[in-house]
């Protein structure tokens, strides 16, 4: 473990971070909220942690291993979801505590987008987008960010990049520099932002709003500026406009790449998980919608975009909502959220457990069918017409193993702190998916969760951003033995 | 540069390894191996594709319709030729390197044009490190010896010794000891550090010298830093692999030439080759075998088996038995680190002698010929000058009056046929190709931009 260059990394990107508590001042002098003393303090107090933890170490080599990379990102997340906290914890309005401060900060870094605070429209408009700019910050990951911008990190930059996102196909990288990787990734992110926050403003939104939604829409994050959500606007134009980007959001964004570079759409087509994307969307809205109309519970005339924007929501891990679906008839509820345990495609903003492990763990399953008929056949798992090497098919039946076990513990501790079960449930799949709203008594938040509640969705927000293995290998003996 | 690297074996990782370390180049890899482009990515900032090296789709997956060179470094000469082929045809890259090992190949004329099969430059790194072993035989004490401009000058790396009769005495009194030849030294290494030689620098024993002099006064320069070793007569190789018999073959007209090969059949292939050169089957690590054929009457032991530890072995033995000199091929350069200067005399490496001979074509300005020194930390450079005294940053300019980057030196001058040795007022022509030595791998771009090829004066 080489303490000295984690120390100056962490150092870097705190200062780095701080910069992010600017835009916050500025919106609030914009709208005379009088908070702005609040960011100013969680500025200062993240930029000088972070010079005075980088200093003593600012000359020490950068050689970065695989195992330094894994420790990086686990503790920057874990930091940054603490520093991000500081302004919301010194604003005296919301008058949060420490655990609600840093279970917003985390819940925006995640993309997960639950919340414990109630009544948004009134609150103050910088500390209103600084949550929404937490997410978009969240959403391609800070340390791609980080990549893209500090040189520095040279090779290590793939490590780090590597530990972030895991993933069955990531180590395809886009350009031959990982540099460029990053910067390729964060263009495709930025103008997507900028088509989603001008198509919001073109359909009614005020700027303010448009901005904000489309930080949390193509970060897959589910955070407003509303207590209702995208139900506010009650505009079927806006509802459109968000069901695109979430969709578009929740795709692999190296296909949006390629695309882009090739001027080519029928890349999408060729893609598996795209295939496989695209039809899940479809079926789960299809489902809904059908649902929904034999129960007479909505107004028919509502039905189908309600149905279809909910299906994208739920299912991509946004978690906005236009209506109370929890209390939907039928299996609607629980379909939309096992949907989130799917989640969107790797290299997307969403979280889940991602339709590519699906789709290889299904393909598993047909395998074992037809070895029952042919017992004596070589059949591999085939992603088209390339076959899969065992090494992934076996990662992702150990993530997937692993993911439910997380589940299950998590589950248990929910209930040991006093949750009812379908609460438990569904909080849990909310955060460890960073899906956000859940069922029973988090249907709006996590307001009334108690404090040990809220540590164990927090502990399941960070566990899902990092897929699990980053955070979980720091508490293995392997990881420390030397 | 957007540089495609096929195969990832010994000579393609290396490749790849010493060009991803320069920013400008974005460099992908293509091997069959997916386990060694795992390890690769890991360790480079490079991207890796698996798959037949000559396959179009492979090919194009890497992003050979924009890549400015092709490097087809793969075991076998038919694929790195198909390779260049398709890579010519269908994605029109402009600088197509091939590493051909046949001779067959090689030899024959009209092969390799546009027409034919589009190599630009066959790289048979064989051949190369057999050359360079050829030269260190040629000139015992050398530790490198490396052509310019056509072989007329030459860079020499040589270790002083006490005998040297350049030892303890300033640089500038050269002149007075060798009078009628002109030479410089270009760098000298005390203790791994590199210092920058001055008229009244002194030299001491242990110091790495660099000297650049015609080739006719190489070996007056030689005595200058070392008592001369006598001229080498009877060779010993270990190893009837490519480069041993290349070697041997190379020798046997002018020296007593003995190789050692291990296994009967292809000993009996080599013999059939050789025409004087004595083939021993054995174990070169085999004591009695050594004894037996008189070691300690070996003026240079050369170990040049696949097996780098087996080298270092041999070769240890070899000199405890009383071989003069030994030499082994060692591609890791810790290894080389290791034994170097200690009980093996000289430590050969292929890898590095290789990526030289690559670098010439990647470079940015226009360069001849590169050689990587010290592991890869300096580099020996001959470059055009290019465009006249208005646009160029170095043409009709005095030495001392270029932005040369620190760390790097104008050592020589070869003005058609002509050699001249720097002074600090000599003034560079067009067309001079100029011979540089640089310290500092890192300024590299800097040097690039000198010697452009478009002669615009860039910022």
């Amino acid at each position: 473990m080489n303490w000295q260059v984690i120390q100056r990394i962490i150092g870097i990107l705190l200062m780095i971070f701080s910069i992010t508590m600017l835009p916050p001042i500025i919106i609030s002098f914009l709208y005379e909220d009088n908070v702005w003393v609040s960011f100013l303090f969680g500025f200062f107090l993240t930029v000088l942690s972070g010079l005075i933890i980088w200093l003593p170490v600012r000359h020490s080599g950068n050689e970065l291993r695989l195992r330094d990379g894994f420790l990086v990102v686990a503790l920057f997340w874990v930091v940054l979801g603490v520093f991000g906290a500081s302004p919301l914890y010194f604003s005296s309005q919301p008058n949060m505590s420490l655990t609600d401060a840093i279970f917003e900060s985390m819940s925006g870094l995640t993309t997960t987008g639950a919340t414990v605070l109630s009544g948004l429209d009134f609150l103050p408009k910088s500390i209103l987008y600084y949550r929404q700019q937490l997410q978009w910050l969240g959403g391609m990951g800070i340390i791609v960010l980080a990549v893209a911008v500090l040189p520095m990190l040279g090779i290590g930059g793939m490590q780090l990049y590597r530990a972030e996102t895991p993933g069955p196909i990531k180590d395809n990288k886009l350009t031959p520099r990982i540099t460029e990787t990053a910067k390729a990734l964060w263009y495709v992110y930025l103008v997507f932002t900028i088509l989603c926050a001008g198509s919001y403003y073109i359909a009614g939104m005020s700027g303010f709003d448009a901005i904000c939604h489309a930080f949390s829409t193509v970060a897959i994050g589910g955070f407003s500026t509303h207590d209702l959500s995208i139900g506010y606007f009650n505009n079927t134009g806006i509802e459109l406009i968000a069901i695109f980007f979430m969709f578009a959001a929740g795709i692999n964004f190296s296909l949006h790449f390629f695309t882009w570079r090739n001027k080519n759409i029928a890349h999408y087509f060729s893609d598996h998980e795209f295939q496989a994307y695209l039809k899940l969307i479809l079926s789960i809205s299809a489902f809904v919608i059908i649902a929904l109309l034999l129960s007479d519970h909505l107004d028919n005339k509502n039905i189908p975009i309600t149905g279809i924007f909910h299906a994208v929501s739920i299912a991509t891990t946004t978690g906005f909502t236009t209506t109370d679906f929890a209390n939907w008839p039928g299996a609607i509820p629980i379909v939309l959220i096992l949907a989130s345990f799917i989640g969107g495609s790797a290299g997307s903003t969403a979280g889940g457990i991602k339709v590519i492990r699906f789709l290889l763990i299904y393909k598993q399953g047909i395998r074992e069918i037809k070895r029952l008929v042919h017992p004596n056949a070589e059949i591999p798992v085939k992603l088209g017409k390339n076959a899969v090497s065992y090494r992934i098919v076996d990662a992702v039946w150990g993530f997937f193993s692993i993911y439910l076990i997380v589940f299950g513990f998590m589950l248990i501790a929910m209930m040991m702190v006093g949750l009812d079960q379908v609460t438990a449930f569904s909080a849990v799949a909310a955060t460890l998916n960073n899906l956000g709203p859940g069922l029973g008594e988090v249907a709006n938040g996590f307001m009334t969760m108690p404090n040990s509640a809220k540590w164990i969705a927090i502990i399941g927000m960070l566990l899902g951003r990092l897929e699990i293995f980053t955070l979980l290998v720091l508490f293995t003996p392997t990881f420390w033995r030397h | 540069m957007k540089i495609l690297i096929l195969g990832a074996g010994q000579v393609g990782s290396s490749a790849a390894e010493h060009l991803s370390r320069e920013e400008s180049n974005d460099v992908t890899v293509v091997d069959t191996r997916k386990d060694i482009l795992r390890e690769l990515q890991d360790r480079l900032d490079i991207r890796t594709i698996s798959g037949h090296a000559s396959h179009p789709d492979v090919l194009k997956r890497a992003g050979a319709e924009d890549t400015d060179i092709v490097i087809a470094l793969t075991d076998s000469d038919e694929t790195n030729m198909l390779a260049c082929q398709i890579s010519s045809t269908i994605f029109n890259i402009e600088t197509k390197v091939a590493r051909i090992r046949s001779a067959a190949y090689i030899r024959t004329e009209g092969l390799f044009n546009l027409e034919a099969i589009p190599v630009d430059v066959c790289l048979s790194p064989e051949q190369l490190v057999c050359e360079h072993i050829e030269q260190l035989i040629h000139y015992p004490g050398a530790l490198q010896v490396l052509k310019f401009a056509n072989g007329e000058v030459r860079l020499v790396a040589a270790k002083v010794n006490k005998d040297g009769s350049l030892v303890g005495q300033k640089i500038s009194t050269l002149k007075e000891h060798i009078p009628n030849t002109e030479g410089r030294i270009a760098a000298i290494y005390r203790d791994g550090q590199s210092l920058q030689p001055e008229g009244d620098t002194i030299i001491r024993s242990g110091d790495e010298v660099f000297f650049i002099a015609a080739k006719k006064d190489i070996r007056a320069f030689l005595s200058e830093m070392r008592k001369i070793d006598s001229p080498v007569r009877r060779v010993l190789i270990a190893g009837g692999g490519h480069i041993g018999v290349r070697l041997a073959s190379a020798l046997e007209e002018t020296n007593h030439v003995k190789i050692i090969e291990r296994n009967p059949e292809r000993a009996k292939i080599i013999s059939e080759q050789l025409n004087k050169a004595i083939v021993l089957v054995g174990d070169a690590a085999d004591e009695e075998l050594l004894l037996e054929e008189d070691i300690d009457d070996v003026d240079i032991f050369c170990a040049l088996t696949n097996a780098e530890e087996a080298n270092i072995l041999s070769a240890m033995l070899a000199k405890r038995m009383g071989a003069s000199k030994v030499m082994a091929l060692i591609n890791r350069p810790t290894y080389a680190d290791l034994v170097e200067a200690g009980t093996i005399d000289i430590a050969v490496s292929p890898k590095q002698i290789t990526i030289g001979s690559l670098l010439a074509y990647v470079r940015g300005g226009d360069v001849v010929k590169v050689h990587s020194l010290r592991r890869g930390s300096a580099e020996a450079i001959e470059a055009i000058a290019h465009g006249d005294n208005k646009n160029s940053p170095v043409v009709g300019k005095k030495i001392e009056d270029i932005d040369l980057p620190h760390g790097c030196n104008i050592v020589t001058i070869v003005r058609g046929e002509e050699v001249i040795m720097a002074h600090h007022d000599t003034i560079i022509e067009k067309d001079d190709h100029v011979i540089l030595f640089l310290t500092d791998r890192r300024n590299i771009a800097h040097l690039e931009k000198l010697f452009q090829k478009d002669n615009v004066l860039t910022k």
